[in-house]
């Protein structure tokens, strides 16, 4: 590649004659296509980029890449283009640096970006400058060409960044498949993609694949077929015979029910039609009479069915003589069989993925749901209090998170204070609403719903006048940007990752409190029972309130969850508070694992009902609940019922 | 000496009386009799809030006199609201296109017809085919049938399951809730076949009174609404005062001690849900051709929850209280959210009740809730015990 | 005649001296008919606030017709059927000459029969799915074909998008534009298979999978292009999914019609830059009446607030509006129905608008591209596009066509040559 611009320049320099170097200046060649180049189309920029390429001027390079980055103006006087740079105005020729004048930025659209990308290519696969050699590799995989498998491989040898070489290999591989001379090649390089789930493989090979239908008279072709249809089987393709028959006049579009009413209207004679009174034109049938009449009278062209209807034989027998082939575009069998075969295999691997994929974004939607839940499974659970502004304190959690970035720019520090700072505010305020209200309800459960349901209100609103109505961003920090990607079809958000891990901390944490601890021994005991506990000298009163200050508390750790996954908004917390009441008697109360449970159960269905119909997300959340609200008439007490003295209501 | 049945419950004599002045005195001075004082806006507001207090009376009597909290019984009143609106459309619609078909020079085919109602109906949320469940749009008869139909089967399939199973207490009230949520996410879906979130409207527009000005056709459904919520308050008064009466409040304080006396629980229990569903919706089929339109929004399960809070704050146990609730805080709250109430300024900050409206209704439900568990209907036994 | 003359100077013009005010009985009131509780209130707040500001600036101006201006704002609280009530309220209690209110459709067909019965007049000002015009409203948002088919056209010309996935919420605009643009893709030829559909809910947050679905389209080597109708709150959850899986704007396109600067101040859009958005106005739009447009908003509400396209709607239907007024001498509502036909004003975004017949503007379109500091960089701007209140297609409404002035219909077919209805259908 290198030989390849030092011949460039050479012969540059051999040809700068004087006389013609005064003609050829680049910004000659712009002002001739001044339009293009200020406003550039992607169908009408290939001319000037075509010309630039030519010319072979040497500072066509750096205005490409220029052109591309936005970085082209044009001069409102007298038209001419510049580069802006920090000084003024770079002459594109001279290099010489103008005095900043009114001018007007340039700006290729994305489709014009990539055809200046693909122009690029060929100078920059071999750049010393590893991010330019970058682009031109992205450009080739975005639209890949003949002309790029050349000079890909040329460059392949002289590439010293080891990944990019890989990827310079790979890409050649895809290129050799489509578009090698040597078919034994081709099926060399076919058979070499195999394994490889990409989205750009399986578009190569689709592509090698791709087919058209054609009618023919016999069956028998020289073509390389993929398949036949004959007329009438189930599986004929109407939707890509019509337009076929059409052309060869077998088949003339049905009439439909406008055609007649307009066939019969304008036909109308002395208050008849074909002697049909018009008052009785009122029924499909009796039009069709009348059309019918009008057609033997030669008046309109005869009534067609619709090729859905067909019977196929014997009235519409000469179709029938003819059959659809699907053909290969691609002429050799060996190519396409090759193609097919690693496609296939690809495909089941894909499929396996897509499934395995599949699993992971439900387990994700699981530790979402979970931790929104478990704070609430605290409450709800083991105190038996319902608490309907848990949701509100998810949205105070999140909250916190955005005012904590508000004063802490960095974002991996503002949300290592974020996290304790939502705990240590929901805890207070969880306390605050136990002490204040809760506390005097605890015998009128039902009170306690709607009690809290006040809260939720107030605190809503209180979150709009506070913070408005828009929705507030809250910032992953740039470690928890991307995804993991597993293979090219498996892939999750390192946030998800995060989420996930934030709910199985939570689990081990809450399973210690109660299990192994002072408080959480004291929490089950006031749990089964407070009299019983508060004479063994227990305080039920400071439990009661540690216990809701704690699944408040985990509600706002899930509220900076939630919120660095999704949005923050004053309504946030009433998304997941009825999917949450859910989780939790799904998965059976007073159960750590049951919420688990639940939380796996819900997040599992509602993914594996999308799978089944996935334009329509909302019909999945409708038939979970339908599902939830079966589910509970079969087992009420949920997945984990308690059993014994503690399941008493 | 038996008494009567209003002799026995006096409150109920006050309340239909008061409630037939309060009618005959908006009718006075709507603006149908030219007086004017109370504008068709305003009538149109009493109208529909007589409506909910009569869903307030059913909530109450599932609630407050069985102690079933339901939070789902706007599903039902969303069900009837659906059903009428149906057929309002629908009808109104169908003379629409009657009416521009007849200058056609062949006359139409009911497929015509039906096409042309559909594509109406339907063209503005992207599809013109009739849905099967419009199949009795046509019959104001049989869609008046499915007020009743629809939810009271509903509420039957539905209770039946649930009391079948003894899910009880804050389990069943949740479970109502999921059942309304689903409803609505079903509804807000445009394959509903009910046009998804736009719902169904122009329902104020009656058809057969198209020349009746709305300020008449207002005072119509208020007095209708007047009516059903008479009619409504009577029928529970009789329910909840009889044996019958007896054995509801005794299911609410202890529901195991009523099962040991003999009483079959859960038929009782599903007579209470599925009655007070079909009166929900009807309450709901005269409250949206007031409103004049309906959508899932209106079922969402915050609007089940405001009609136990209404419940709650009015008094829960005594019909009228729910009336009271009902009537005082949806007036209310369309008093400030309507900017009716001055802001307050307070030097630093002026409180504008368009934004704090809900945190003072959040805040008072509470209290409501801890000091004043009788609601607003305990100030009644306040001041008739007070003389004592 | 440029525009270098100032929208105030310009609208100073039309009213007659401040002092005239004080010789007026009753102001004119305006009716302001916009959520500020609620769902909406995240958009709908902003419009409030623009009228507001435009109000203050005519009666600055000399108020109309030698009369002070007052806004009535009423809350309908993005609950459906007070749209209805409080219309009636506006127009027979208040006694407003005008109303300008509205966001969602669903809340516009709320108030039609209302405005319809009252013969009041409302100014919308929402981009909308079109397939309706009614003599009480002018629809100063665009028609999807001033929004939906220049940016499929800009898809299929400058991108080569060659495969489509439609993402919508699951509501009317949504599903109406998606059916318009699936008939206007397949007679460009896109097969009816390389279109993907999918709905969502309102604000729905998981989109993980939707967005692993998007990517897989390509495994057929077309280029694939998102067009989206997503809305509001929701578009965070689906931006920040894109962004995690790598997909930038070079890859698949996004272009979205209800993402404007408003809804990307939710957002940190370094990840997003050069995916698109559509709209008839752009905060970056450079003119001078812009310049100080922005400047006079951000004055009023702060140095951090964006301008949007609604907004933009909302001053040149205003404006409009005073200068119809003006023309007929009185707010009587026919007659400044007939004086608002032919209507000019200045964009924002420069070029005149113009007030058709059927009720809809004649605005040029903008594409942009979404920059790291949350504007959009307009890198395409059309000539003035006429509204068109029924597209031409779908096969239902292509032979349906609105002309209030020469025909005095709505809903005119031109087939059967009748006026189907003189309501709306709502």
């Amino acid at each position: 590649m290198f030989r390849r611009l030092l011949l460039v320049l050479v012969s540059l320099c051999v040809l700068a004659l004087p006389e013609r170097a005064a003609a050829e200046t680049l910004q000659d060649i712009l002002q001739t296509h001044q339009a293009e180049v200020a406003k550039p189309g992607r169908r009408s920029v290939g001319v000037v980029l075509d010309d630039l390429v030519a010319s072979g001027l040497p500072q066509a390079l750096p205005f490409l890449e220029a052109w591309r980055d936005r970085e082209i103006v044009q001069r409102d006087i007298d038209g001419l283009f510049f580069r802006a740079v920090d000084e003024g105005l770079l002459d594109l020729d001279t290099g010489a640096v103008l005095p900043v004048t009114d001018t007007s930025q340039v700006r290729p659209n994305g489709g014009v970006r990539r055809a200046i990308g693909d122009a690029l290519v060929q100078f920059q696969l071999s750049d010393p400058n590893i991010s330019k050699r970058l682009a031109a590799v992205e450009a080739i995989e975005r639209s890949m060409d003949a002309s790029q498998l050349a000079p890909l491989r040329a460059s392949i040898d002289g590439e010293t960044d080891p990944g990019l070489k890989v990827v310079k290999t790979r890409l050649a591989g895809m290129l050799a498949a489509r578009f090698a001379d040597d078919p034994a090649v081709r099926i060399d390089a076919i058979k070499a993609l195999s394994g490889d789930l990409s989205v750009d493989v399986r578009a190569t090979l689709n592509q090698i694949l791709a087919t058209t239908f054609v009618l023919e008279r016999s069956a028998d072709s020289d073509a390389n077929i993929k398949d036949r249809y004959f007329g009438g089987t189930e599986a004929y393709p109407l939707a890509q015979a019509k337009p076929l028959l059409t052309e060869a006049g077998l088949f003339t579009p049905p009439t439909t029910a406008s055609d007649l009413r307009n066939a019969l209207t304008s036909r109308i004679e002395d208050g008849a039609v074909a002697g049909i009174p018009v008052a009785k034109l009122d029924t499909q049938e009796t039009r069709r009479v009348a059309y019918d009449r009008l057609a033997a009278a030669g008046t309109v062209p005869p009534f067609s069915e619709p090729i859905e209807t067909w019977d196929w034989d014997p009235s519409h027998i000469s179709v029938g003589d003819y059959v659809v082939l699907e053909v290969y575009t691609e002429a050799d069998p060996a190519i396409t069989k090759a193609a097919r075969t690693t496609l296939t295999a690809i495909e089941q691997k894909v499929a396996m993925s897509q499934a395995v994929d599949l699993g992971l974004d439900a387990l994700s939607l699981a530790s979402i749901y979970f931790l929104a839940a478990i704070g609430l499974a605290i409450t709800f659970g083991v105190m038996g209090v319902i608490n309907m502004a848990h949701g509100e304190f998810i949205m105070m959690g999140a909250y916190t998170g955005y005012v904590v970035q508000l004063f802490v720019p960095d974002y991996t520090l503002s949300i290592l204070v974020a996290l304790p700072l939502a705990f240590a505010i929901t805890f207070g305020a969880g306390v605050a609403m136990e002490r204040l209200v809760i506390r005097w309800l605890y015998h009128r459960p039902l009170e306690t719903l709607l009690a809290t349901f006040g809260i939720s209100i107030a605190l809503q609103q209180l979150a709009k006048n506070i913070f408005g109505t828009q929705a507030r961003p809250l910032t992953s920090p740039a470690w928890l940007d991307g995804a993991l990607v597993f293979n090219d079809v498996i892939a999750i958000s390192y946030i998800r990752i995060a989420i996930f891990v934030l709910a199985l901390l939570f689990l081990a944490v809450i399973l210690f409190v109660l299990k192994r601890t002072r408080l959480g021994l004291e929490v089950r005991a006031v749990t089964q029972n407070p009299g019983m506990a508060a004479s063994m000298g227990i305080n039920p009163d400071r439990i009661n309130m540690l216990t809701f200050g704690l699944g408040s508390g985990i509600a706002g750790i899930a509220g900076v969850a939630i919120g660095l996954y999704a949005k923050v908004t004053s309504e946030m917390g009433a998304d997941y508070i009825v999917q949450s009441f859910m989780t939790v008697v799904v998965g059976g109360v007073g159960n750590v694992w049951g919420t688990l449970a639940g939380a796996s159960l819900i997040g599992f269905l509602q993914k594996g009902i999308e799978w089944f119909n996935p334009s329509n997300t909302l019909a999945a959340q409708t038939y979970m609940i339908l599902f939830i609200i079966l589910f509970i008439q079969f087992r009420p007490k949920g997945i984990v019922a308690l059993k014994g003295r503690a399941a008493a209501d | 000496m038996k008494k009567t049945f209003i002799g026995q419950n006096p409150s109920v004599m006050w309340f239909l009386l008061a409630l037939a002045v309060f009618t005959l005195a908006v009718t006075l001075l709507s603006e149908a009799t030219g007086i004017g004082i109370i504008s068709t806006s305003f009538v149109k507001t009493l109208g529909k809030t007589l409506c909910l207090c009569l869903v307030a009376v059913a909530m109450d009597v599932v609630w407050g006199y069985c102690g079933i909290l339901s939070l789902g019984h706007f599903a039902f009143f969303g069900i009837g609201g659906y059903a009428i609106g149906m057929w309002l459309m629908y009808a109104r619609t169908e003379s629409i296109v009657l009416e521009s078909l007849v200058g056609q020079p062949i006359p139409p085919t009911p497929q015509e017809i039906s096409d042309a109602i559909g594509n109406q109906i339907f063209g503005v949320v992207g599809s013109s085919e009739f849905p099967a469940i419009w199949a009795f749009a046509d019959s104001l008869v049989l869609q008046l049938l499915m007020i009743v139909l629809v939810p009271g089967l509903l509420a039957l399939i539905f209770g039946w399951l649930a009391f079948r199973s003894r899910v009880t207490g804050v389990y069943l009230s949740i479970l109502t809730q999921a059942m309304t949520l689903a409803l609505a996410l079903y509804l807000f879906q445009n394959d509903s076949g009910l046009r998804g979130n736009n719902g169904l409207s122009g329902l104020q527009n009656i058809p057969g009174f198209e020349n009746t000005s709305q300020a008449w056709v207002s005072v119509i459904f208020f007095w209708a609404s007047a009516l059903a919520l008479a009619a409504g308050y009577l029928f529970f008064a009789w329910v909840v005062s009889g044996k019958m009466g007896s054995v509801v409040k005794g299911i609410r304080d202890n529901e195991a001690r009523v099962r040991f006396l003999g009483y079959h629980v859960e038929s009782y229990k599903l007579f209470i849900f599925t009655i007070t569903a079909i009166v929900a919706a009807i309450a709901g089929a005269l409250y949206y051709p007031q409103a004049g339109i309906i959508n899932p929004g209106e079922i969402t399960p915050i609007a089940s929850i405001y009609l136990a809070v209404w419940v709650a704050i009015g008094g829960r146990g005594r019909l009228y209280g729910a009336v009271i609730g009902a009537a005082f805080v949806s007036l209310l709250s369309s008093w400030f959210t309507g900017g009716g109430a001055p802001d307050i300024p307070l030097g630093f900050y002026t409180i504008q009740w368009t934004d704090w409206w809900l945190v003072l209704l959040g805040v008072s439900f509470v209290a409501v809730t801890l000091f004043f568990p009788k609601g607003i209907g305990g100030l009644f036994d306040y001041l008739v015990r007070k003389p004592s | 005649m440029t525009f270098k003359t100032t929208a105030f100077a310009l609208t100073a013009l039309f009213g007659t001296t401040a002092m005239a005010a004080a010789e007026c009985a009753d102001p004119i009131k305006v009716g302001v008919l916009h959520s500020l509780s609620g769902t909406m209130a995240i958009s709908e707040t902003t419009l409030k606030d623009t009228m507001e500001l435009l109000v203050e600036t005519q009666n600055a101006a000399g108020g109309l017709l030698g009369c002070e201006i007052e806004a009535v704002v009423v809350d309908p609280a993005s609950d459906w059927p007070l749209f209805a009530e409080k219309a009636r309220e506006l127009l027979t209690v208040n006694e407003v000459d005008v109303i300008f209110g509205s966001w969602t459709s669903v809340s516009r067909k709320s108030a039609l029969p209302v405005l319809e019965e009252l013969n009041g007049l409302m100014f919308y000002p929402v981009q909308y799915e079109g397939e309706e015009s009614s003599k009480n409203v002018f629809y100063t948002g665009a028609a999807p074909n001033q929004q939906a088919i220049p940016a499929t056209d800009y898809f299929l010309e400058e991108l080569g998008v060659e495969k489509f996935a439609l993402l919508g919420t699951d509501y009317v605009y949504p599903r109406t534009t998606n059916n318009i643009l699936e008939s206007y893709l397949q007679a460009e030829g896109i097969a009816e298979e390389d279109i993907f559909v999918n709905y969502t809910p309102f604000g729905h947050s998981d989109w993980a999978t939707i967005v692993a679905d998007v990517v897989a389209l390509g495994a057929d080597g077309k280029q694939v292009g998102v067009i989206s109708t997503i809305n509001g709150d929701a578009n965070i959850g689906f931006y920040k999914e894109l962004a995690a899986a790598g997909i930038s704007a070079d890859d698949i396109p996004v272009v979205a019609f209800s993402v404007g600067e408003e809804e990307l101040s939710g957002l940190d859009t370094s990840n997003l830059v050069g995916h698109l958005a559509a709209w008839n106005y752009f905060q970056s739009a450079e003119s001078e009446l812009n310049d100080e447009w922005v400047a006079a908003w951000k004055a009023k509400m702060g140095e951090e607030r964006v301008t949007n396209d609604p907004m933009e709607a909302h001053f040149i239907g205003f404006n409009m509006w005073v200068n119809a007024v003006t023309e007929a001498g009185t707010t009587d509502v026919d007659a400044v129905r007939t004086a608002m036909y032919g209507q000019e004003y200045p964009n924002l975004t420069g070029g005149t608008a113009v007030m058709l017949p059927n009720h809809h503007l004649a605005k040029p379109v903008l594409i942009g591209e979404i920059t790291a500091d949350g504007q959009f960089d307009i890198i395409s701007q059309t000539t003035e596009v006429p509204g068109d209140a029924w597209t031409d297609f779908l096969p239902e409404s292509a032979v349906l066509t609105s002309d209030w002035e020469a025909l005095g219909c709505g809903m005119y077919n031109t087939e059967t040559e009748t006026c189907v209805q003189l309501t709306s259908n709502y």
